[in-house]
């Protein structure tokens, strides 16, 4: 069903195995396809060099409604495995490519859940196969990390990340491409599962994240003071205090502007994360602060970050909305730095649900 | 069923890891209660009292979470489970729950919405808001002959929390 040149590649029984024709080194003009399929979104992207976008296809952009006659779930891996042939197609399309030029397939392997990480593995190593060309295990956090490069190739490092997403919520030091450090993450709640749960509670709707952030253009972000849990108590952060002190309210004070609670809400949520970086920035001595993860398309948060860079002399990198939340092309950015320091992943590498940020040995050596 | 009522989220932890110190792997622990209500702490007192040393955040967008504890000398798992973001049963599917079961404790943040396909042996813990602001009550219920069996040492590990009425 149509991915290119897909039945002319089985021909190639009895050839050196998928990875033999790059024991002597990486094509370094390689066009990476990129899977990602870790969450929600089903997506796909063809980026040349780990740096050129060719094609970036995200599934909640493409009309499969239509093409399957119903309602597609959210999470099911079901779902994934229904987008994920249309979604690859639809990025080979975008960019004018075929496949015959693709060097390697980078997929995320974890984080996630199980069931959808392995619709995007099976498909990338089955890709891979037939192709003839390196697979490649990708962090989907790592891939965020390298998602602002694409936005900004000239991004200099070191630089303090602040990863927030519905699933994560981490400061992160990053010294260069494949060399960084957790310095700290949430103890429970992550910042968007915040915003979606206060949302929830409000009867806004899901996503909460856009939401509460167009109500907070009409409130008062001072109007109650919400709690800044260990503001000033180390690296790591807590906003599951923050969810419940927001629904203690509304449920003593249900006549309670809506916009002022939301933006008090996102107020005090900002102020956490922009205080610890531009802190971690200074200890650290970062060049920059920079957003990742789909909290990061939130204008108070971005606002305040670059309030704070001006402020202490430092670089605001702030991606894209389409660069922030989950895409493919940071997977195959990732995945092409991988490539060049680590080769190809074996074939028998599978999806990890619960695989941390991959640490460098080096960075927490050279970290003073 | 068993009633108790805490002060505190550290109490909602305490007493999240007193129920832990009777459970074993296979156990399925349902929790239900409004956003806020402390199911989270719960489980994190849970793991705590099953050795495990990793923090335990919310599952709610990931899902499901794998924790390795440490009791004496064996090795536990902890499953941290969270089916909000479910709009079907068909989706409890891709949670692998028979596999899970066989590693683990595992406890199901908002389970009740996918009873039908839980095992019948299980605790159901209904978290209430009391009160005042930092107040919560709970009803522990047991289904199944594994729970029947347990009732009394499990009224025993809680008489800490447990309501004076009963």
């Amino acid at each position: 069903m149509g991915l290119p040149s897909a039945e002319s590649a089985f021909a190639v029984g009895g050839q050196p195995g998928p990875t033999a024709r790059f024991d002597s080194g990486v094509n370094p003009a390689g066009v990476i396809l990129g899977i990602e399929t870790s969450c929600d979104e089903t997506a796909a992207a063809l980026v040349a060099e780990g740096q050129q976008v060719l094609s970036s296809v995200v599934s909640s952009q493409v009309d499969l409604h239509a093409r399957y006659g119903g309602v597609v779930p959210e999470v099911a891996g079901r779902a994934h495995v229904q987008r994920i042939v249309p979604v690859i197609e639809q990025a080979f399309k975008a960019a004018q490519r075929s496949a015959d030029q693709v060097t390697a397939v980078a997929a995320t392997t974890g984080p996630g859940l199980i069931g959808a990480l392995l619709v995007g593995v099976s498909a990338a190593k089955a890709l891979a196969l037939v192709w003839d060309v390196p697979f490649v295990s990708v962090n989907h956090l790592e891939a965020h990390l390298h998602a602002a490069f694409l936005d900004e190739p000239d991004l200099e490092l070191p630089a303090v990340v602040m990863l927030v997403s519905g699933g994560h919520t981490m400061l992160v030091l990053m010294q260069d491409r494949l060399h960084y450090r957790v310095i700290g993450a949430t103890v429970d709640d992550a910042a968007g599962e915040a915003f979606d749960k206060v949302a929830r509670f409000m009867g806004l709707g899901y996503p909460g994240g856009p939401v509460i952030d167009k109500l907070s253009s009409q409130g008062t972000r001072d109007a109650i003071d919400f709690p800044r849990a260990m503001l000033n108590d180390g690296w790591n952060f807590s906003f599951s205090g923050l969810k419940t002190a927001v629904i203690n309210y509304l449920r003593r004070n249900p006549e309670a502007s809506t916009e002022d609670v939301a933006a008090s809400f996102q107020e005090a949520v900002a102020d956490v994360l922009v205080t610890k970086a531009r802190r971690a920035a200074e200890e650290h001595g970062a060049k920059g602060l920079c957003l990742a993860g789909g909290v990061a398309a939130n204008s108070r948060l971005r606002e305040m970050t670059r309030e704070a860079c001006a402020a202490d002399g430092l670089a605001a990198y702030l991606p894209s909305r389409a660069m922030c939340t989950d895409n493919a092309a940071m997977v195959a950015a990732a995945g092409w730095w991988r490539l060049q320091a680590d080769g190809p992943s074996p074939l028998s590498v599978g999806g990890d649900p619960s695989w941390g940020l991959p640490e460098s040995r080096s960075c927490q050596l050279n970290a003073h | 069923m068993i009633t108790c009522s805490t002060d505190s989220v550290e109490q909602t932890r305490a007493l999240g890891g007193a129920v832990a110190s009777l459970t074993e792997p296979g156990d399925v622990i349902v929790l239900v209660g409004d956003l806020g209500a402390g199911k989270t702490a719960f489980v994190q007192g849970f793991a705590a009292a099953s050795g495990v040393v990793a923090s335990v955040t919310s599952p709610t967008f990931t899902l499901a979470n794998r924790y390795e504890g440490q009791i004496h000398d064996g090795q536990i798992v902890v499953n941290h489970l969270d089916v909000y973001r479910f709009e079907s049963l068909d989706e409890a599917e891709d949670l692998a729950l028979p596999e899970l079961l066989e590693q683990g404790a595992t406890l199901i943040e908002w389970g009740d919405m996918i009873g039908s396909v839980l095992p019948a042996d299980r605790l159901t813990v209904t978290i209430n808001f009391g009160a005042s602001d930092n107040e919560r009550s709970f009803e522990l219920r047991g289904d199944g002959e594994l729970w029947l069996n347990r009732v009394d040492d499990l009224a025993a590990v809680v008489k800490p929390w447990a309501a004076s009425d009963c």
